[in-house]
């Protein structure tokens, strides 16, 4: 049965009504905020499962392009042009209903491009970014190749913080809501918050498709030989060069489409996104789940950003990815969701 | 840009890139005797400059920095017999992430203990205000000793590799650990004592720069990096060009300050590391077919 693979996403959706239902009962429907910004983050750790666990390449500058997507859509969209409406161009956009006309709390009318076209410009942006600096980078092996993405990282979070139109420290906020399609629409506001949570997993199952179909194709097989020897790879013939380029841009796409989502979700996006220690993050999320096991990374990252952002970690928010890092590294290399850590918790748990 | 305007440059310049260089060195004895890269050198240089801090109130200031890196080479030895030792089958990706964590774990009890405030050592000699004058140029006496230290630092690092046993036992490790093993040489211990030398070194920079840059919780993390840009930029493996390759950087940096804001210092050195990874990963000194035998 080809369906059968689709069991468990069926599980996942689920779940998810269930979860929703239980905070609807509980009078809890504040955990929803949180669940929803951890599902965007989830999809960032699922593109970077792809290029760490099945390419085998580290990539320390995933929040990178997380700001790439949040900072292209929350300036593109809060650039008032009012007084740039009359040049034909704006006025061509204007007349195919890609310009918002709206009226902002002081009473002042202003026009600004619409989510959609700043969404596809910043998917696109990143996907070429991703494209140009790994073309050279992805040559690099082990610890060059960690660095250079690192280096990458710091670019983007060193222009960011120096930049005037990026906000410099305070970062940019009050960008609008993204309307997606007709009653839905990607926004901070309490009355929308159940359709949020839905749209924000929606996404996830999207990806987690995606990528699943990715897997069981003819590249996610060029991918998992490309992880167990590229040489040997190289050798049957597949262009591993292309495939981990390829898979490079795949990772940047998702997460600049996260940061877009989580921008218009959160009204604004501030430099500490890009910094290095949210690339850490996420290789800690993707690192715990198990690398190249997209479920693993799925619900790691559910429950660790779930309890990050609920604040539960407090001061020690950092701490404790980092403490995650050494443990998984140390004691579980392949994750947590291997037959053979769970052998090892249980005989650690039986005191041997 | 006047002739002393230039001048001024020139010795900012050389001293923050002493300092690149002695993280960059760092980097080199632990790579040279396990192949690894610990990110977390950075952190040695905060420690370093913290506990002396710390010291120094209640000691003058030779033993505090004395002490200092005494303890400081310990947490470095305690890191490798906690987590490096364990770590033996790991691949790259893990040793990367690994130390990754270390560093963050540092930083974190950093936190802990001398919180946010950031923190100065008493000038070796004089104090903020006093300073010498050269060719026009003043400069503060610190500059001297950091200079002067790095220098001692180099030569005596030198010696150490070249003259004494456990040195060129060390050198043994780097370049076949099996044969040294065989040769009856201890690797296990060799590699301990490069971490403890390494984050000793790290130790002994922080507190040199101190009293002039100010010690922070967070400063390693851009240390590391920096160093991490010299290592390359002098070819990994070779602690004698990290030198070079540190004062350059150091150059590079305090001129771009003059036609760059201060925010995109850091963006130059990154660019000029992946110009150099992309074109010449065996850094400017380094030969092309020693590097191709590495496995990095």
């Amino acid at each position: 049965m080809k369906l059968k693979k689709y069991y468990p996403i069926v599980l996942l959706a689920g779940v998810l009504v269930l979860i929703q239902l239980l905070t609807l009962i509980t009078g809890t429907a504040y955990y929803l905020t949180q669940l929803t910004m951890a599902a965007y983050y989830v999809v960032v750790a699922l593109g970077l499962s792809m290029v760490m666990g099945y390419a085998g390449q580290i990539s320390l500058g995933q929040a990178g392009f997380f700001a790439i997507g949040g900072y292209t859509t929350a300036v593109l969209t809060t650039f008032d042009l009012t007084d740039k409406i009359s040049r034909p161009f704006f006025a061509f956009l204007d007349k195919i209903g890609l310009l918002v006309h709206k009226v902002t709390l002081y009473g002042d009318s202003i026009v600004h491009l619409s989510p959609w076209i700043s969404f596809i410009l910043a998917l696109v942006l990143a996907g070429v970014v991703a494209y140009s600096i790994g073309v050279p980078v992805l040559r690099l092996k082990g610890h060059y190749l960690g660095m250079a993405t690192m280096g990458f990282g710091i670019i983007i979070y060193r222009i960011v913080l120096g930049t005037h139109i990026f906000g410099e420290a305070d970062g940019i906020s009050n960008v609008p809501a993204f309307p997606i399609l007709p009653g839905i629409t990607i926004g901070g506001d309490f009355s929308i918050r159940i359709i949020n949570y839905y749209t924000a997993w929606f996404f996830v199952i999207l990806a987690m498709v995606l990528l699943l179909n990715l897997i069981n194709s003819r590249t996610g097989r060029a991918l998992r030989s490309l992880h167990g020897g590229e040489d040997a790879a190289d050798a049957m013939g597949v262009n591993t060069a292309q495939y981990k380029v390829k898979v490079f841009v795949i990772g940047a796409v998702f997460a600049a489409a996260a940061g877009v989502f989580i921008t218009h979700y959160n009204g604004g996006i501030g430099p500490s996104e890009s910094s290095v220690a949210k690339s850490v993050r996420y290789v800690a999320i993707v690192a715990v789940g198990g690398m190249a096991n997209l479920w693993g990374v799925l619900i790691m990252g559910l429950f660790l950003n779930f309890l990050s952002l609920r604040g539960l970690f407090g001061v020690y928010d950092d701490a404790v990815f980092g403490i995650i890092l050494v443990i998984i590294m140390m004691f579980f290399p392949d994750g947590l969701f291997q037959p053979a850590s769970l052998n090892r918790i249980k005989r650690i748990l039986r005191g041997k | 840009m006047t002739s002393e305007q230039i001048l001024q440059y020139i010795f900012s310049g050389i001293t923050v890139g002493s300092i690149y260089a002695l993280v960059a060195i760092g980097y080199n004895i632990i790579y040279n005797t396990t192949g690894i890269i610990n990110l977390a050198q950075g952190e040695f240089v905060m420690l370093g400059g913290m506990i002396a801090y710390s010291l120094s109130q209640i000691m003058s200031l030779v033993p505090a920095v004395v002490l200092a890196v005494l303890i400081t080479g310990a947490v470095g030895s305690l890191i490798e017999i906690v987590f490096i030792r364990r770590m033996k089958k790991s691949s790259v990706l893990g040793m990367i992430v690994i130390t990754i964590g270390i560093s963050i774990i540092i930083r974190e009890i950093a936190l802990l203990i001398w919180d946010e405030q950031i923190r100065a050592l008493r000038f070796f000699t004089g104090n903020e205000i006093s300073s010498i004058d050269i060719l026009g140029a003043r400069i503060s006496p610190q500059v001297l000793w950091i200079v002067g230290v790095t220098a001692l630092i180099v030569m005596a690092l030198y010696l150490f590799f070249r003259f004494t046993l456990t040195g060129q036992a060390m050198r043994a490790c780097s370049s076949n650990t099996r044969a040294a093993k065989l040769c009856g040489i201890r690797t296990s211990r060799m590699v301990n004592l490069s971490f403890m030398l390494a984050a000793g070194i790290g130790a002994l920079g922080g507190c040199l720069v101190s009293p002039l840059t100010q010690t922070h919780y967070s400063m390693g993390s851009e240390l590391a990096i920096k160093g991490f840009i010299v290592a390359i930029l002098g070819g990994l493996g070779n602690p004698m060009a990290a030198v070079a390759a540190g004062l350059l950087l150091g150059l590079i940096e305090s001129f771009s300050i003059s036609f760059l804001p201060m925010v995109y210092k850091d963006v130059i050195s990154i660019l000029i590391l992946l110009v150099i990874l992309v074109l010449k990963p065996s850094g400017l000194f380094g030969s092309r077919q020693t590097s191709s035998l590495k496995d990095f």
